[in-house]
């Protein structure tokens, strides 16, 4: 039976996520077109800014946050091989959610929370706006502790076991974001909600920045996270292969786990209201947090070339050829490495100390993250939804050929999209901005990037319009699936006993709380001890 | 002494590849380090608090006392508001070659400044006074660009830095 697997629970999560990215998409274009002052009757700042906070309210907290969960609740009942802890719960936590996006998104598109996804602070939005963030992520905590007790039950019941590798990751990424949800919650319950409803005067802007800066670094290994369980769980067997390593795959969750939350600072580097002493710091453990994508960099490619061997390759790079790219999860590994690296150079840049100052808040940065995100980690959804959907819906994809070329475009466009923004960036211009009126020798540097722009964008949407009529036409397929069951990868070398440490999660929520509380203990605490001036609300 | 790392990984290859990742990542942070303390090339972090709704009352930043100074030292110190729509004063001169020492503080909401092909940026945050130092090696004309979201007019909100040739005249 499949009833125990939850795949109704799964499906509906991920369906609000992929509804909520191909509006996104939409909205993508319109800004590119809009920002570059190609069309004079598009021109609109509060079009442009309403869009760009829905855009980035729908991919980073929508998009993310349902696939996540839909993806941790079909994990946890396909590699425990038993049944959600409460299913009643974890619908609950989904109503909750789509409620919290339905309050957000009212002040949103009625043009009263044009705050972006940073919330942005003296602007104020409505509070429903903060309410409806509150809600979304009350409901990603009923998800956070569905994992966690999940994952209990089955040790409990399978004492001595090694908890399965996929399950270990998620259970990792859902202590990771309560962690990393308790920044942005307490500036939204304690300063911006407060304050909006007028309960108090004003806010401290630079403990609010400092509190989100605890959320908004960590919150993109949240997003990143399934992609690498993807990786090191799915793609070795769907190319043919098996996994280099068990233990590795621990080890990147693990130090990702620790590492992702306490080094915010790096968002925070021009901001006056924390001292260089602690940027430093929070630089260092940005840069350590390079390590677990190394480590993945190479347990992946290596497990790749193991199966692109065992099909027949030979010599330093035959093995690339045998592997099989008409399989999306593959191609999309491939790919999503690709997207990793450029985008990991890039962010290397930002992540310094002394060099980020050339591209702070410039097209650059807008350029990496869209690579990092936008290229690496969704492309790894789309391979998830591909994987998934046949088992989840019982009927074979509508097309596999589509989701190749899907795949495909979606690279392509993401190049032609990001790699003219960093140039962008290093020629000056300011992210943000809803059209261009300066200075016409700057600006003119700047009209040939700006064209390419356009062109990636729209090749994202024929993308995203693809994916979404693949996965749509997948429940009316009269095909029945070939293969019901997920197959999770096997390891090269059988684990005799697993040391506990790696395990089990209470040695490193301790080790958390420790880091935290060096990085961000004083850091805070400054605010209370010396004398501040808060700021009155603002309307935009 | 045995590695620490093989009860976690059999092989070899892998083994060598997590210590080259931690000797990168340490290595980047340590250069990085190196150039912070021998160039002394620090992000703006002076935590220094200001009351935004009064700026008008403080001695420095009052209207008629923004803009360039000549310190004793013959550096500058170059006072400036920024504002929702635009930075204040709007025209800022300064010679090559010269520290400049930019202090801002904003009278409204969050704002950013950087100067395309130049290291001067810094976060204008309400509350609190943004100190950078820099100098200039060309002349030009540069701008000054608002690069923090601020408000509908956002971005219209720049101004205009010149750098003249020190030998050409300097500052006035």
């Amino acid at each position: 039976m499949n009833d125990y697997k939850a795949p109704g629970l799964a499906l509906a999560n991920m369906w609000v996520g992929f509804i909520a990215f191909a509006a996104a998409v939409l909205l993508g274009v319109y800004q590119v077109v809009e920002r570059i002052d190609l069309v004079p009757a598009l021109k609109s700042p509060e079009l442009y800014f309403g869009s760009v906070s829905t855009h980035g309210v729908l991919m980073g907290f929508v998009l993310t946050t349902f696939l996540i969960m839909g993806y941790g609740y079909y994990t946890a009942t396909t590699s425990l091989k038993q049944p959600l802890w409460n299913k009643p719960l974890a619908w609950f936590g989904f109503y909750l959610a789509v409620i919290g996006v339905l309050m957000a998104a009212a002040p949103l598109l009625t043009g009263n929370a044009f705050v972006l996804f940073t919330f942005y602070p003296p602007l104020v939005a409505h509070p429903t706006f903060y309410i409806g963030a509150v809600l979304l992520v009350v409901g990603s905590w009923v998800w956070c502790l569905e994992m966690i007790m999940s994952t209990m039950k089955w040790k409990k019941a399978n004492p001595g076991e090694t908890i399965p590798l996929a399950m270990y990751g998620t259970t990792a990424n859902a202590i990771m974001w309560l962690f990393t949800s308790l920044g942005v919650a307490a500036e939204v319950l304690f300063q911006l909600l407060p304050w909006s409803l007028g309960l108090i005067d004003t806010v401290d802007v630079g403990l609010a920045r400092t509190l989100f800066s605890w959320t908004l670094h960590a919150i993109v290994y949240f997003w990143l996270f399934p992609a690498y369980i993807a990786f090191y769980t799915l793609m070795p067997k769907q190319a043919g292969g098996k996994l280099l390593s068990d233990q590795m795959g621990r080890l990147a969750f693990i130090m990702l786990l620790v590492i992702s939350v306490p080094i915010g600072f790096h968002h925070l580097y021009m901001g006056p209201f924390q001292a260089a002493g602690w940027k430093f710091l929070h630089m260092t453990g940005t840069m350590l947090v390079a390590v677990p994508t190394l480590i993945t960099g190479f347990t992946i490619i290596a497990s790749m070339e193991i199966a692109g061997r065992l099909r027949g390759g030979k010599g330093l790079f035959g093995w690339i050829g045998k592997l099989p790219w008409n399989n999306p999860m593959v191609l999309a590994t491939g790919l999503a490495m690709l997207m990793l690296t450029f985008g990991g150079f890039g962010g290397v840049i930002n992540a310094s100390y002394s060099m980020n100052v050339m591209i702070h808040n410039t097209q650059w940065v807008t350029g990496h993250f869209h690579l990092i995100f936008g290229g690496t980690t969704v492309i790894m959804y789309f391979a998830i939804a591909y994987y998934l959907w046949p088992k989840m819906t019982g009927k074979e994809l509508h097309s596999n050929g589509m989701a190749l070329k899907q795949l495909w475009l979606w690279f392509i466009g993401m190049l032609v999209l990001t790699l003219p923004w960093h140039q962008l960036g290093l020629d000056g211009q300011p992210r943000r901005i809803s059209s261009t009126p300066y200075d016409a020798e700057l600006v003119e540097k700047w009209i040939i990037p700006e064209m390419a722009m356009i062109v990636g964008g729209v090749i994202l949407l024929i993308s995203a319009l693809m994916l979404v009529y693949n996965l749509y036409r997948t429940h009316g397929n009269q095909v029945a699936v070939a293969v019901p069951e997920v197959e999770y990868a096997e390891p090269v070398h059988s684990i005799a006993r697993m040391p506990h440490l790696m395990n089990s999660f209470g040695f490193w929520v301790g080790l958390i709380i420790v880091y935290l509380v060096a990085s961000y203990g004083y850091p805070i605490a400054q605010f209370f001890l010396m004398e501040t001036f808060g700021a009155v609300p603002w309307s935009i | 002494m045995q590695d620490p790392l093989k009860t976690l990984c059999e092989d070899p290859l892998e083994r060598r590849w997590v210590w080259m990742s931690l000797f990168l990542a340490v290595l980047v942070g340590f250069v990085l380090g190196l150039y912070a303390l021998s160039s002394n090339i620090h992000p703006p972090s002076n935590v220094e608090t200001i009351d935004s709704t009064r700026l008008h009352l403080t001695e420095e930043f009052a209207e008629d006392n923004l803009g360039v100074k000549q310190n004793e030292d013959g550096s500058l110190t170059v006072t400036m508001v920024a504002a929702r729509y635009g930075f204040f004063p709007p025209e800022i001169e300064v010679p090559t070659d010269t520290p400049v020492k930019f202090r801002m503080a904003s009278a409204d909401v969050l704002h950013g400044v950087h100067a395309p092909y130049t290291n001067a940026a810094t976060m204008i945050v309400p509350g609190y006074v943004s100190e950078f130092t820099t100098s200039f090696p060309t002349a030009g004309k540069y701008s000054f660009l608002c690069n923090e979201y601020c408000g509908l007019g956002h971005d219209s909100m720049w101004s205009r830095l010149t750098v003249v040739d020190k030998s050409a005249g300097g500052a006035k």
